[in-house]
């Protein structure tokens, strides 16, 4: 068992994931998301791009394997206290019934207003924002207050299941952007995507999936070359 | 015959009525003939085994312990029905027993803790059966409700719970939702009471020639205990079954969309 770097802020350790009617979702995935890099997760559907990221934050367990934060296995933490480390961005946007103010105060009812505007203006929204109710948002405003709502728990690790995968061309652009940015304050982004180019402008490490297993970086490389050209009209 | 006893000829003669039942199914084709008449003998069959165990425990000399060995026997038989009318709700059948054992514990300390009814065979059973009857339907609905609105509503809860929720807050809203479609039809019931039906128990007082005023108190007492007992049910079942829903690490567990 290799010893953690000290960057590493998560690891997965040759994850399984099988259900109890025998299926594998996931088979002995090795994984890192380091602080101030982007892990990019790719892979055809069914790959268990999804089950890997959703470890992380222990809304799955893995049965076999283990996931560590910090050096210490998730299983030994209080998982509400892991999921405000390490949040998570779900691929359709998630809003609360009530404003964005309100569903900002799920994620910390004792913040200010100043905080909430603070937050809001992180990810590029006004404060005007705060009294819209989630039904008058864009599908990219909505995934952005979803972004700010996860930034107030202040995680060290954003998990991004598709994030952008509902979204139109400029708001998948301008999410891109901010998690370049929140990736360059520090934060480990651990991105899921089923568009290859994408992997291909975001990736400080790429990760490619198949079959619930983990390609190795040649078959991995050749996947993606295939897959980019299949991808291209 | 008398308003307190119609006798086996009565009896006969209201089976008319079924008869027009089945008739009209006929007639129009519903194919719930055999249903009508599967019901109405499987009721007559069940009501005089009932009636003649009951005999047995009302009778003054009878000890009253064994009317309270006969709730315990409605309490399991409870559990069970609902296991059998909502299968798809896990754990339903001690959820289920453990709330209409606190709902029996519950109304009959009031009722009899009040002095409401004395402490006799005859007053403990049929009220025990009244309140564990009205339960149930409600149980069944709140159990199935919850399982489909926690399925349905996963992507919610689980956004709650990644932003650091403890799974009782995360579920709160939901469970609530379900709570609430659970009690409104009886609460709606207790309202419409004597303006759009007159209940069963007054009916019964008043065909027996008791004052309609005292039939009346005697309703109302039992509809307030009825709310009670249907309100003390749901919120056990629905407690229980929403802190089954998650694991102890807080994920909420895989479930089957089978609920209506």
């Amino acid at each position: 068992m290799s010893t953690p770097v000290p960057d590493a802020l998560l690891r997965f350790e040759s994850v399984g994931v099988s259900l109890e009617e025998g299926r594998d979702l996931l088979i002995g995935v090795d994984a890192v998301v380091h602080g101030g890099r982007i892990t990019v997760v790719a892979g055809p559907s069914g790959a268990g791009k999804s089950t890997l990221l959703r470890l992380g934050d222990r809304l799955e367990v893995p049965t076999s394997g283990r996931v560590l934060f910090r050096g210490v296995d998730v299983a030994m933490l209080d998982p509400c206290r892991l999921r405000r480390s390490v949040g998570m961005v779900f691929q359709r946007p998630v809003l609360f019934p009530g404003t964005v103010a309100e569903n900002l105060r799920v994620a910390d009812p004792a913040a200010t207003e100043a905080r909430l505007i603070a937050e809001l203006g992180r990810v590029g929204l006004g404060a005007e924002f705060l009294d819209r109710v989630g039904d008058d948002l864009s599908g990219g405003e909505a995934q952005r207050v979803c972004i700010a709502r996860t930034l107030l728990t202040g995680p060290e690790v954003l998990l991004m299941d598709e994030p952008t995968s509902a979204l139109d061309p400029w708001s998948r652009q301008s999410i891109e952007d901010l998690v370049r940015v929140l990736a360059a304050e520090g934060l480990g982004i651990m991105w899921v995507t089923h568009d290859h180019a994408q992997m291909e402008r975001l990736a400080d490490h790429r990760v490619v999936l198949r079959g619930g297993r983990r390609l190795p970086a040649a078959e991995a490389e050749q996947y993606l070359r295939e897959a980019i050209g299949e991808d291209q009209p | 015959m008398s308003a307190t006893s119609i006798g086996w000829t009565g009896l006969a003669a209201s089976f008319v009525l079924i008869i027009v039942a089945v008739v009209l199914s006929v007639w129009q084709r519903l194919d719930l003939s055999r249903s009508i008449a599967w019901a109405s003998l499987r009721a007559a069959v069940q009501l005089l085994l009932v009636g003649w165990a009951l005999h047995l425990v009302l009778d003054p000399g009878a000890s009253v312990l064994w009317a309270w060995a006969w709730v315990v026997v409605m309490v399991v038989f409870a559990g069970m029905t609902l296991r059998r009318r909502a299968p798809e709700v896990p754990g339903i059948l001690w959820l289920g027993t453990g709330a209409m054992a606190i709902v029996i514990l519950v109304s009959l300390a009031v009722i009899f803790g009040f002095g409401i009814f004395p402490v006799e065979g005859r007053t403990i059973v049929p009220l025990a059966g009244m309140m564990i009857g009205n339960s149930m339907t409600s149980c069944v609905l709140v159990g199935r409700r919850i399982v489909g609105e926690f399925a349905d509503r996963r992507p919610e809860i689980e956004a709650r719970l990644a932003l650091g929720v403890p799974w009782p807050d995360a579920a709160r809203p939901h469970t609530r939702a379900a709570l609430r479609t659970a009690l409104i039809p009886q609460i709606e019931t207790t309202k419409a009471v004597g303006l759009v039906f007159l209940p069963g128990a007054m009916t019964g007082l008043v065909l027996a020639g008791v004052d309609a005023v005292d039939a009346v108190t005697i309703q109302l007492a039992l509809m307030y205990l009825i709310l009670g007992s249907v309100a003390t049910s749901v919120t056990v079942i629905g407690l229980g079954l929403t802190r089954q829903l998650f694991t102890a690490d807080h994920r909420l567990r895989r479930l089957d969309r089978q609920a209506s």
